[in-house]
């Protein structure tokens, strides 16, 4: 085995590594969680926030806008405070904004909905969304059902 | 009683006087690692006869491994009509933990012994003497281009073992059972996520090969130079390594994630 082929095939050994990791970056994982999510923080009060995790997906539409980016607990609210990091092209939501927490599907994760209202003024960054709807906690819902009958 | 007391502490003694002595060599092939540069023809030979020798073996496994990854997740997620999930299922599960050590372990049976073997080799044929004698420095002109080739290609080699495993997944998955491929790919997208699961993934493989590649010089440095000295340090070799890749395994796992 001469230099010259022993050379070839290390370089075809690491264009071959360059290639999987490229592999592994673009279609196998993502990559944004990385970047750091460019955008605007908004933060949000909820009663219960139910089963919501960091890094949930927060969505307009149904479309996908942003994420959770921190969860913590208010000491002096007794309430749940929720900062939403929304990407920089969605700047314009109005005031009156809704944020409920829902399910995908029965019992999948659970994300952030904006339901955008009427006002003219919009959210600025650091603003609080007031209007929200706290996540359906099905032990407390069929808790309901029962006392109900 | 007391001599079978005796004969413990002595062989703990020896353990600990034969890792001291590892450590130092550690220590002086890590010193003698500058000296590569400018000498990249020697790390190219080792890349060679680590790396690319190895390929073949890394890709074939990796393609049966995502293969019967894809089956066996197959049959269990089907039960809870969760079979879109298999995308995700497959490449977290080859992250984390099997292209790390499955990698590492093929890496210890296939190279780390033919390193051995080739040091211990060399040490019974008195080359290694007649190098110092040279005045040529077997540190740096020996040990030091192996070890950085490990260190480079065990980390290349689990990231195409991962790759084709997906590949592998892919082909049962979705062309052999019928799970969704916007599914298989997506599910994978959302849920697995470069720096917690790649990057922790590479990391595992860095230090594995790392210390499968100490293991391999060491023990090949330190082998009795006869022929049943070599043969019984090359056993030593993929005995240690592999149980180190499994100890250390669970060390990072329990650290990571």
């Amino acid at each position: 085995m001469n230099s010259r082929s022993v050379e070839i095939l290390v370089g075809v050994f690491m264009a071959l590594f360059f290639v999987a990791m490229a592999f592994l970056v673009f279609k196998a994982s993502n990559l944004t969680s990385l970047s750091g999510a460019k955008g605007y923080e908004l933060s949000a009060y909820f009663e219960n926030i139910g089963g919501l995790r960091e890094r949930a997906p927060v969505t307009a539409g149904g479309v996908r806008v942003g994420q959770v980016s921190q969860i913590e607990y208010d000491g002096e609210t007794f309430q749940a405070k929720v900062t939403l990091t929304i990407d920089e092209q969605y700047n314009a939501f109005p005031e009156d904004t809704t944020a409920s927490i829902y399910t995908a599907g029965l019992l999948g994760e659970q994300y952030i909905g904006l339901e955008p209202g009427a006002e003219d003024e919009v959210l600025m960054p650091e603003d609080e969304i007031t209007l929200t709807q706290s996540a359906l906690v099905l032990e407390r819902l069929i808790g309901q059902v029962l006392l109900n009958r | 009683m007391v001599d079978l007391l005796q004969r413990f502490g002595r062989g703990w003694i020896g353990a600990f006087e034969r890792f001291g002595r590892a450590t130092l060599f550690l220590l002086q092939v890590i010193i003698g690692l500058p000296s590569l540069f400018g000498r990249g023809f020697l790390l190219v030979k080792q890349l060679y006869s680590t790396g690319v020798m190895t390929l073949l073996i890394i890709l074939v496994s990796g393609l049966f491994v995502g293969m019967v990854l894809a089956l066996q997740g197959y049959n269990s997620l089907v039960r809870f009509s969760a079979e879109e999930a298999l995308g995700q299922f497959v490449a977290l599960v080859l992250f984390r933990e099997l292209a790390p050590v499955l990698t590492a372990l093929l890496f210890a049976g296939r190279a780390g012994s033919a390193m051995t073997s080739e040091i211990g080799l060399m040490k019974a044929t008195e080359q290694l003497a007649g190098l110092e004698m040279m005045a040529v420095d077997p540190y740096k002109r020996v040990y030091a281009p192996r070890l950085l080739a490990a260190f480079i290609a065990v980390p290349a080699l689990t990231a195409m073992f991962g790759a084709v495993a997906i590949l592998g997944g892919h082909l049962v998955g979705v062309e052999m059972l019928g799970v969704d491929a916007g599914a298989y790919w997506s599910q994978m997208q959302s849920e697995v996520s470069f720096r917690h699961d790649v990057l922790s993934g590479m990391l595992k493989a860095l230090v594995f090969g790392f210390v499968i590649c100490w293991i391999a010089i060491f023990e090949g440095a330190d082998c009795i130079p006869t022929s049943e000295g070599v043969s019984s340090a090359t056993t030593r070799t993929v005995v240690y390594s592999s149980l180190a890749v499994l100890g250390l395994d669970f060390v990072l796992t329990a650290l990571m994630f």
